[in-house]
């Protein structure tokens, strides 16, 4: 049964996924575990993705799968579920730029990959992740940007998070459009990342988990 | 003895189409793609090239005659509409600048899923009607009020229909439509600047690049109806109903780019692409919910005598293959992050390329470390012509004197000879 759900939800049969899961449940099984399949299931969407065998439109979908079978499961759970993370990220897409696609898809993949992920959203003030990296510690900050305009912006935050005496204590991955490595001396960042599976595999590396 | 401006119209219009028919011109065409830069260049806010109307038209008419391109991008490609007209009809699909962002930036575009996935139905059925009684009230705040109107072809009944046309004058429509008239106004008042801007450039010798957009099908299901999401779904769903959609929209896009293509003039018709991009989906699932329409808007254009310009954003390296395949010496591709050189190998025989230049490199370099670029541009992807040099992506931000070297470097060193 569970290597069924696994399935049905890594080759993004959405219905057989949430027959599955409504057998299961009616069956009186533990509703942790089928959380545990999904999460597993993710994993493998997840290298997938690194190997450019599932696309945007696959996460995507694989993302919908699993919030429907976390609606349908969650009124079930006993306690909440503690996780391992491997460490806490805080993501935004920086001031004055409103585009979320490649910052949510990196949210998504930092997520599935064992990350605790504080996504602030877009348009975000330099000040609101200082005022969140205190707030969680989060050793990891990733900056997205797609306008041209984001290269001032970049540079701007992370002059205030060191300004805020933070600079030391985090490390900060920038990307998206037309960011490159240019850019990323440009705006004294770490590190820069063309991708979302490159990025997470950074992530592992500053958290630690090679 | 000096050129007049018409025979350098002429020239540079020539030097752009011996490109396009991949005969080699007298020189590299260099046609910086201008957005907001024109703004900046003339140091102005994006917010005044939205409201002050002489102002916007002063600083690209200052741009253009400063820095001499072969083709400048109309600034209507920037500013779609202007900031007070978007106001008087509340526009809810962008945000721009001093209404939502920042008086200095560049508007954006704000993702929603303006037809909810059940709406399909309705949209095929009947286009139009869905577009007057639901999209528009949905993306026009003045125009809510258009919901309460009946089916228009439910007056095809004859003398029984004729009741149906007081619902027409609902009180609430009346009020929506007075504020159109506003709109209006304010409209002509633009429009005639714009069109005076345009034939002064012409008058000096200045084309523009085009005057007309065409948007691929699959883009204009994903970015101004159901969303990135929304359409990504779809694709999983109810991909049947997305594909007739893709065929639905395709005449009507067609129908635009020629109408105002050959009314402007100017054979090159836009056509940004969007969502087809690698990594925003696969080979096979471009091969079938993008490429096919997006082929036949390309070759519908080219066998009205139209010249499209794909502005091709993000990377396409693993699809060149794919979009080898229309006819020769007919359009523009140009490409943003797509490996140019490659380009060159695998297209360099059918389609002009156009691009070329980091837009990073424009924003931080300098002036010299441009020049090198462009001429391991010229040296390998203007071998032979069927090259215009261009920056990959729209130009709002950059450092006026790297332009000046891009421009400058390639009419001195881009000569054919």
């Amino acid at each position: 049964m569970a290597q069924d759900l696994i399935r049905a939800i890594a080759d993004l049969h959405e219905e057989e996924a949430l027959r599955i899961t409504e057998e299961r449940l009616s069956a009186g099984e533990d509703a942790s575990k089928i959380l545990e399949d999904s999460r597993n299931a993710m994993e493998i969407v997840g290298k997938r993705f690194e190997n450019r065998e599932y696309f945007i439109p696959d996460l995507v979908y694989s993302g919908e799968i699993l919030q429907e079978i976390t609606e349908m499961v969650k009124p079930k759970l006993k306690k909440a579920v503690k996780i391992e993370r491997l460490g806490k990220v805080i993501i935004g897409t920086v001031a004055g730029d409103i585009h979320d696609i490649g910052k949510n898809i990196v949210t998504f993949m930092l997520d599935i990959s064992g990350f605790e992920v504080y996504d602030l959203g877009i348009d975000v003030p330099a000040q609101k992740f200082v005022d969140k990296t205190e707030e969680t510690q989060a050793k990891i900050i990733g900056l997205s940007g797609f306008l041209t305009l984001s290269f001032e912006s970049m540079k701007e935050t992370i002059d205030v998070i060191k300004d805020a005496g933070l600079r030391d204590k985090v490390k900060i991955m920038i990307g998206g459009g037309q960011i490159n490595d240019e850019i990323r001396k440009y705006t004294r960042a770490d590190a820069y990342r063309p991708n979302a599976v490159s990025a997470v595999s950074l992530a592992k590396e500053w958290a630690g988990d090679k | 003895m000096g050129k007049t401006p018409e025979e350098l119209f002429k020239e540079r219009n020539k030097r752009v189409e011996d490109a396009v028919q991949l005969k080699v011109p007298d020189r590299v065409p260099v046609a910086p793609n201008f957005g907001f830069f024109y703004a900046k260049y003339a140091g102005i806010t994006c917010e005044e090239a939205f409201y002050d109307y002489d102002k916007w038209r002063m600083a690209v008419k200052k741009t253009v005659i400063d820095l001499e391109p072969d083709m400048y991008t109309s600034p209507r490609f920037t500013v779609l509409s202007p900031g007070p007209l978007l106001e008087i009809v509340d526009f809810k699909q962008i945000k721009w600048p001093g209404h939502g962002v920042s008086p200095n930036h560049s508007f954006q575009f704000v993702e929603g899923e303006y037809m909810k996935a059940e709406e399909y139905d309705a949209f095929l059925e009947d286009p139009s009607d869905y577009v007057m009684r639901t999209y528009i009230p949905r993306i026009y705040g003045v125009l809510e009020p258009f919901k309460m109107l009946p089916p228009l072809r439910s007056m095809m009944v004859g003398y029984a229909g004729a009741r149906l046309t007081a619902e027409l004058a609902r009180p609430e429509i009346i009020t929506a439509l007075e504020t159109l008239s506003k709109a209006r106004a304010e409209s002509l008042k633009w429009r005639s600047i714009m069109d005076s801007l345009r034939q002064e450039l012409t008058d000096m010798g200045f084309p523009s690049g085009s005057e007309s957009i065409a948007v691929a099908p699959f883009d204009v299901i994903g970015d101004f109806l159901r969303g990135t999401r929304g359409v990504m779904l779809d694709m999983y769903r109810r991909p049947d109903k997305l594909l007739e959609a893709t065929e639905k929209v395709l005449p009507m896009q067609l129908q635009a780019g020629v109408l105002i293509a050959k009314r402007s003039g100017n054979p090159r018709v836009f056509i940004p692409l969007h969502k087809g991009a690698d990594g925003f989906m696969s080979l096979e699932q471009f091969n079938t919910f993008y490429w096919p329409t997006l082929k036949k808007l390309i070759i519908g254009l080219i066998d009205e005598g139209l010249t499209p310009w794909l502005f091709i954003e993000g990377d396409y390296t693993s699809r060149l293959e794919i979009i080898r395949d229309i006819p020769k010496g007919k359009a523009i591709y140009h490409f943003e992050l797509t490996d140019i050189f490659k380009a060159k190998e695998v297209l360099g025989d059918v389609v002009c390329i156009r691009g070329g230049v980091p837009n990073s490199l424009l924003c931080i370099g300098t002036p010299q470390e441009v020049k090198d670029y462009c001429k391991k541009v010229i040296d390998v992807v203007g071998r032979g012509g069927g090259f215009i040099m261009d920056a990959g992506a729209v130009i709002d931000e950059a450092k006026p004197e790297n332009i000046k070297a891009m421009v400058d470097f390639t009419k001195e060193y881009g000569v054919y000879g």
